[in-house]
């Protein structure tokens, strides 16, 4: 009871006691990883150069592909879990996808809204996609 | 009886779950954090130029598209190439945790072979495409494509200096408390590149060459 437990380092395997019980080897944690991350990508790959989904919902497919892989990598790689010595890793992560999301989201739309407000019809008033 | 065993339970709960009020945390914790928050903000300067890079893929200038440049199979080695280097790198960490150097060494050359053909095939592509007249200056959308893809391959070119002096490093002084450290923070560099790369080629190499 006066074990004194840190918090876990970024990328290391959590050892709280609970989780010991019946965790998976570090070897087997690694190899599902592998397993799932290049099942996605093999998927994402296929999804861009089929014919027989829908075009307009192939972007939008990609990138859920890609999402789920880059949480695999996190959890599956860098072991982030949702563990209370974990929360400060979390924590950090989640400000980090908070600004990234602030920065391309926002540009996007931004730069989009901006052509869009463009004068209509000449391509050279299209100064931010010359196409 | 059964009340007092209740509330030990309950005390013992609470001990164990404030993982803050157990004093400084370790020098490991420390130095894995502060380097976390730096891949953060690593992938933050990224997350700058893929913006650029997705306002500008259209401003192809009359130049060549994504569409006539990329090559999807060696993209698809790149790939496989920088996810199987993720996990040897992952295998070293394990090495590395049950002192073994020989399967550490193992792991790290594996780790370092499979990121230099990484490597070598980018800057094939990127030679390629120079010698067909779509280099960086061609047009804002080869800019920001050279911009985003070198920054990865930049990346990745120290990873392989850092693997190499961490190797020297193990071999010089053996696997101290210092030497670990170090080791813990590239392992989570290299798989943060790997994020990285999932991000960019799902948006450069497989949204490019859609219609």
């Amino acid at each position: 009871m006066t074990d004194t437990r840190y918090d876990s380092a970024p990328g290391e395997a959590s050892d709280l006691p609970d989780a010991e019980e019946d965790a998976p080897s570090g070897m087997l944690v690694y190899s599902i990883g592998l397993v799932l991350a290049v099942g996605l990508t093999a998927m994402s790959f296929w999804v861009a150069n089929t014919s027989l989904l829908w075009v307009g919902g192939i972007s939008l497919g990609l990138t859920v592909l890609a999402i789920a892989q880059m949480g695999i990598h996190l959890v599956f790689f860098l072991h982030v879990t949702t563990g209370p010595d974990n929360t400060n890793n979390v924590m950090a992560l989640a400000f980090g996808v908070l600004i990234v999301a602030l920065v391309v989201v926002g540009s996007l739309v931004i730069m989009a809204d901006l052509n869009d407000n463009m004068m209509p019809g000449a391509e050279l008033m299209n100064l931010q996609m010359q196409r | 009886m059964t009340m007092s065993v209740a509330v030990d339970d309950g005390v013992g709960y609470e001990a164990q779950s404030l993982a803050s009020e157990a004093g400084p945390a370790t020098r490991r914790v420390v130095v894995g954090y502060g380097f976390w928050i730096f891949l953060l903000s690593d992938i933050v300067m990224f997350s700058a130029f893929f913006a650029a890079y997705a306002v500008l893929a259209h401003a192809t200038a009359g130049g060549p598209s994504g569409m006539q440049l990329f090559n999807q199979r060696s993209v698809a080695i790149e790939t496989g190439c920088l996810l199987a280097s993720s996990y040897t790198c992952g295998l070293m960490s394990m090495a590395i945790g049950s002192r073994r150097y020989g399967a550490t060494y193992l792991a790290a050359l594996v780790t370092f072979v499979l990121g230099a053909a990484f490597l070598a095939l980018e800057l094939k592509e990127f030679a390629g495409m120079i010698a067909i007249g779509a280099g960086p200056q061609r047009s804002a959308f080869l800019s920001s494509f050279f911009t985003l893809v070198g920054c990865h391959g930049l990346h990745v070119t120290a990873g392989l200096v850092w693997l190499v002096v961490m190797m020297a490093q193990v071999s010089i002084k053996g696997l101290t408390a210092t030497v670990e450290r170090r080791l813990l923070c590239f392992s989570l560099f290299w798989h943060a590149l790997d994020i990285v790369w999932v991000w960019l080629f799902t948006v450069v190499y497989l949204m490019g060459v859609l219609s």
